[in-house]
């Protein structure tokens, strides 16, 4: 089920400044290049830089004004059809200065032609490489890879709590698979897309029911959801690995009862969310929760830019991981990821 | 063909009801009866000495102690236990016990995969120290010296210095001494980053360290003593360990 992630290639939009800019800079950088490594003399460069930039700035005007109005008409081409138009017109117009600003040169002619056709390919294949890094799949395939992992060895034992179950109290078993249902639907979604925090929210509890299974007393959990705005939009999966961490690193390594608190509400405008758990120095594995911290606040980053915050510190031999993101109602339908700048 | 004393080690209650519902499906083939229970390391080495099991099914990631760090302090009783380890996921840990020849099982278990590891296990016999020390890469927590029906624990970080006398080194801790029958080479080198050797026959705790006290010797050559944190008792430092444990105070000074 592997999602080829190969955006079409397109175009530029040749009506961008930014593209334009670029268009101008690159043929710019490649003539005096070209000059550079033709001239051997310093002092005569120059010279030779202007003679060419007779031929150069006609052609690359003309080609760039042509891009402008044509811009439409090649984003409809496919993409190597639109390139070879491109590289066309650019071939096209040069033959034209060429024989116009140097009439008795036409020796030079092939050279001259194959020197705008080699800076056209240079910059088109310039242009699409910056084209896939700014694209928006590009940012999506981010969000993807940054996708919260379970823990393998919680799979593993929920499958192993569900088997103990399935004799003594097979409801009770086939709710839990149903839960861990859930849980990886969520997991394998794409995660690309805001969900409402009530949903967040019963999927947290469906993770904890699990844990509940099979940690028994050892896990008591108090939850603080009174003031959650439950129609507010939250990026996928965000809340679910910090209680995993919490239950991983707070839990676990105890041998007596630990407390979870999970507490999530509204300030104004910002949704805090707050994760508690026992702190245990001496616990090892702190580096896989340092990772999935910064998974998670990378994952914020590009939901919401520098809107966001992830804080996480220890006090009081507790370990506490606090979280606010904007405010954003939404009703049924949920948004796109802001995407990547650009 | 007589009952195969069972000893279960898993902290979730799910996974030791499993275990023994297994035990109770292949009963028919193989008689088995669970003798303890246990539900994390500290608990195995209270109750499995006189449970008398003659199999320890010991699950690896338990809260206070690991699997195999309770398995190495078992392995120094006199009627050590054959073991077979559970693990849900940890792909180290089932490389350690592959390139060591050590039995485990994956959770979920299956009924046939008991039978045959417990079989397997119980022919076999006690896994000896080594194997179990080398599958063991993280340092252990505790010391424990095995008696007769008992094993007394002496965590790591109450061990101020250890000090090596004919056959045994002596373990000082803040309430007492211990003795265990371990070579103080071989102590140093799993605890390398915890305790500095200062003598020839001594270990200080780094942590311990309180400073160092000029003892006699020549203007030119003097010699020095360590002050420890919470013992009266100075220890010399030999002249050639001395530039290293005078190194060491420099760094914590920085």
């Amino acid at each position: 089920m592997i999602r080829q992630n190969v955006q079409p290639d397109a175009l530029p939009d040749f009506r961008n400044l930014g593209v334009i800019a670029r268009i101008v800079i690159g043929a710019h950088l490649l003539a005096l290049g070209a000059v550079v490594y033709a001239e051997p003399a310093w002092s005569a460069m120059l010279e030779h830089y202007v003679r060419s930039a007779v031929l150069l700035e006609p052609v690359l005007l003309g080609s760039l004004v042509v891009l402008y109005f044509g811009s439409d008409s090649l984003a409809r081409m496919p993409y190597w059809t639109g390139c070879v138009a491109v590289l066309a017109l650019v071939v096209a117009l040069a033959a034209l200065a060429h024989a116009y600003f140097e009439p008795g040169a036409a020796a030079s002619t092939p050279r001259a032609l194959a020197l705008a056709a080699i800076v056209t390919i240079v910059l088109l294949g310039y242009l699409r490489l910056n084209v896939r890094a700014y694209s928006p799949a590009l940012a999506e395939a981010r969000l993807q890879a940054l996708q919260a992992r379970i823990r393998p060895h919680f799979l593993f034992n929920s499958l192993n709590a569900v088997l103990s179950l399935m004799r003594r109290d097979p409801q009770r078993a086939e709710r839990t698979l149903e839960d861990l249902a859930d849980l990886f639907r969520e997991l394998m979604a794409e995660g690309t897309r805001f969900v409402r925090l009530a949903d967040e929210i019963s999927l947290l509890e469906r993770y904890a029911a699990i844990e509940q299974l099979r940690l028994g007393d050892r896990m008591r959990i108090a939850w603080e959801l009174d003031e959650a705005p439950s129609d507010a939009l939250v990026p996928p999966m965000v809340l679910q690995p910090l209680l995993e961490n919490a239950v991983h690193h707070g839990v676990e390594p105890a041998t007596q009862t630990s407390d979870i608190m999970v507490r999530i509400g509204r300030r104004g405008d910002r949704v805090q969310a707050r994760i508690e758990n026992p702190f245990h120095a001496n616990a090892p594995a702190q580096k896989g929760n340092r990772m999935a911290l910064e998974n998670i606040r990378e994952r914020l980053r590009l939901f919401f830019d520098a809107e966001a915050t992830l804080v996480s510190k220890v006090e009081d031999g507790r370990y506490r991981v606090d979280i606010e993101i904007p405010y954003r109602s939404g009703g049924v339908g949920a948004e796109n990821a802001r995407g990547a700048p650009g | 063909m007589s009952e195969l004393r069972v000893f279960i080690a898993d902290d979730e209650a799910p996974a030791r009801d499993r275990l023994k519902a297994l035990l109770a499906d292949i009963a028919a083939e193989l008689p088995t009866r669970v003798v303890g229970e246990a539900r994390n390391g500290i608990e195995v080495m209270e109750a499995f000495p006189a449970s008398g099991a003659q199999v320890l099914l010991l699950d690896v990631a338990m809260p206070g102690m690991s699997g195999l760090e309770a398995a190495r302090h078992l392995a120094r009783l006199p009627a050590a236990p054959a073991v077979v380890f559970v693990t849900a996921h940890d792909e180290h840990a089932v490389e350690a016990f592959e390139l060591n020849a050590l039995d485990y099982l994956m959770k979920p278990v299956r009924a046939s995969r008991l039978a045959a590891a417990l079989r397997k296990a119980s022919s076999a016999g006690a896994p000896g120290l080594e194997r179990l020390e080398r599958a063991g890469k993280a340092g252990r927590e505790y010391f424990s010296v095995a008696e007769r029906s008992r094993i007394v624990l002496v965590p790591v970080n109450e061990v101020i210095y250890l000090k090596a006398e004919l056959k045994y080194v002596t373990l000082r801790t803040r309430a007492g001494e211990h003795v265990v029958e371990e070579p103080l080479v071989a102590l140093e080198r799993e605890f390398a980053e915890r305790f500095v050797r200062i003598h020839r026959n001594c270990l200080v705790a780094r942590a311990a360290i309180r400073g160092f006290e000029r003892s006699g010797g020549t203007t030119e050559e003097p010699s020095w003593s360590v002050v420890l944190d919470g013992l009266e008792a100075r220890l010399p430092v030999s002249r050639r360990m001395w530039p290293v444990v005078k190194e060491l105070v420099a760094e914590r000074r920085e």
